[in-house]
């Protein structure tokens, strides 16, 4: 570890570095290697979070800016320059309503689910590989710890539903619910299929996998990444995405103008921590479709080097993606949406499942 | 093979391709968005606004008390009290509009005979409490001072169609 700090570091700060560790193993003896490991920890959670919540708020701007050039609107423009506090404005409002807490509800779950509902959004970003080193837990199932921190969100939906005392937070939250628990599913069969050819359930791994094949050799490597070859996966797995964050089309826990959601009586800040856990949900699902399907940080061609930036790129890209959907589509009928869950996207990942599992027995296996 | 094509195009998500291309080419549109305080948009002499009541070039309110207004206002927003004035004349003693119950459709200003009672093109204008916009005689009055050359401007243009 110390030697991946040393590596990190510029040129002009090693000396200064190894003068602290010196001191620091003077003073602590034998436990300075442990007190290390927890300071960069806390340190590496520091460096995710605080900028993870910043980009949270900025993409709600984005948002609403990419919806209103769609719609031939300029979106917010008066808030600072360009608009570009509005927000800072929003997050202080939220801040100063109040929590209206319903006569009936159940206190402390009604507090505690936006909680269950972010936090998971949050814990995911730990085993999220930014490059070859930058990762805050290099754990070898990833990829699984990932699919079940992510699920725990549902807990929060159904807590929130449950916890409102009102009947239509109740079957508002039933109903996300389930279309969480059905898209999981088609979810985490697409991910089979990706971690059957990458031959690993560690991100990291599955990343540096699709970096191989005859594309990249030719220097054409974005064509060698999962998407090419697992298109009908990505595709699937880029559908549920948008349905697991609850976003439009697939956004029947909002749906406001027809039907309301689980968190109908939330205000203020509880409410806010909703928007917070969706949003970065969406980063979080954007991300992993960035790692799983496009590469992670490789570059697309040969002569540009490998880089966090590409990461960020593709994320980028896909949130926009995000917004461009929401702009563009109608929200999905609940039955349709059930229907495209069950009877299209799980029996077309059993097909593909088997398809590529015998594609990899056979002697065009492209994933060795 | 009908069926066969039905099913590649929602596999390959065409029609959502389709349409994501519309907002995708919309995007980059000039935008129709009128920034209100700085822009405004083009009025037409026949904007119904707040209210005024007119005066003759000589001085003389021109209302003469028939309530036609009151009587054909669907809002209910117009009470009027008359009496004979010293000079053997009707006037009215009470003349006032509650416009938070006003719905602008302009018919009072339609049925009035001497065109007293006119809608301007302010609409610009607020109340801080609730008593605010209840508009009594001397008001509506006062509205038609301040405003008279823009109102006479307006039924001058209105005049070639009425």
């Amino acid at each position: 570890m110390v030697e991946t700090l040393q590596q990190l570091l510029p040129g002009f700060l090693i000396p200064y570095f190894n003068a602290l560790m010196q001191l620091g193993h003077n003073f602590f003896g034998a436990l300075w290697p442990d007190i290390l490991t927890v300071v960069w920890t806390v340190i590496k959670v520091m460096l995710i979070i605080a900028p993870l919540l910043l980009v949270v708020a900025y993409v709600t701007f984005w948002e609403r800016k990419v919806i209103g050039w769609m719609q031939v609107r300029i979106g917010p423009n008066r808030v600072g320059p360009w608009g570009l506090i509005q927000p800072i404005a929003d997050g202080l409002k939220l801040m100063l309503k109040e929590v209206v807490i319903p006569a009936g509800a159940d206190k402390s779950v009604f507090l505690l689910a936006p909680v269950f509902a972010f936090a998971p959004a949050l814990v995911a970003w730990a085993v999220i590989p930014f490059n070859d080193v930058l990762v805050v837990a290099n754990v070898n199932a990833s990829l699984l710890y990932v699919m079940g921190v992510t699920s725990i969100g549902v807990y929060g939906i159904m807590l929130a539903g449950w916890a409102s005392n009102s009947k239509y937070a109740f079957l508002g939250g039933m109903r996300s619910a389930a279309q969480l628990i059905s898209y999981e599913v088609a979810m985490g069969l697409a991910l089979v299929v990706v971690l059957m050819v990458s031959n690993s359930l560690n991100l990291g791994d599955i990343v540096k996998s699709q970096g191989q094949g005859r594309f990249a050799e030719m220097g054409l490597s974005f064509l060698s990444w999962n998407w090419l070859s697992l298109l009908p996966m990505f595709g699937v797995y880029v559908v549920s995405c948008v349905a697991e964050t609850n976003r439009a089309p697939f956004d029947m826990a909002e749906g406001e103008s027809e039907i309301v959601g689980y968190h109908v009586e939330y205000s203020g800040m509880a409410f806010a921590v909703f928007q917070l856990a969706e949003y970065s949900a969406m980063l979080m699902c954007s991300t992993l479709i960035s790692l799983l399907f496009l590469g992670g940080w490789l570059s697309p061609v040969r002569f540009l080097p490998d880089s966090i930036f590409w990461l960020f790129a593709k994320i980028a890209a896909f949130v926009f993606f995000f917004f461009w959907i929401r702009a563009t589509f109608p929200r999905y009928r609940y039955d349709q949406i059930m229907r495209l869950g069950w009877k299209v996207f799980i029996p077309l990942c059993l097909v593909w499942l088997v398809i590529v599992g015998c594609w990899m027995m056979s002697p065009w296996n492209i994933w060795k | 093979m009908g069926s066969m094509k039905n099913v590649f195009n929602s596999l390959l998500l065409r029609e959502l391709f389709k349409g994501m291309s519309v907002t995708g080419r919309y995007m980059f549109a000039r935008k129709i968005t009128v920034q209100y305080p700085e822009e405004k948009t083009p009025q037409s002499f026949r904007f119904r606004g707040l209210h005024a009541l007119r005066r003759y070039p000589n001085g003389e309110e021109r209302c003469i008390a028939c309530k036609l207004c009151e009587a054909v206002c669907p809002a209910l927003a117009i009470v009027i009290e008359s009496a004979e004035r010293d000079d053997g004349s009707r006037r009215t003693t009470r003349y006032d509009i509650d416009l938070s119950k006003c719905i602008f459709c302009g018919f009072c200003e339609e049925a009035c005979p001497v065109d007293a009672i006119v809608e301007t093109r302010v609409f610009e204008y607020h109340g801080e409490k609730r008593g605010d916009l209840y508009f009594t005689k001397p008001m509506l009055l006062a509205n038609g001072d301040r405003y008279e050359n823009e109102i006479a401007e307006d039924r001058q243009l209105d005049a070639k169609y009425r």
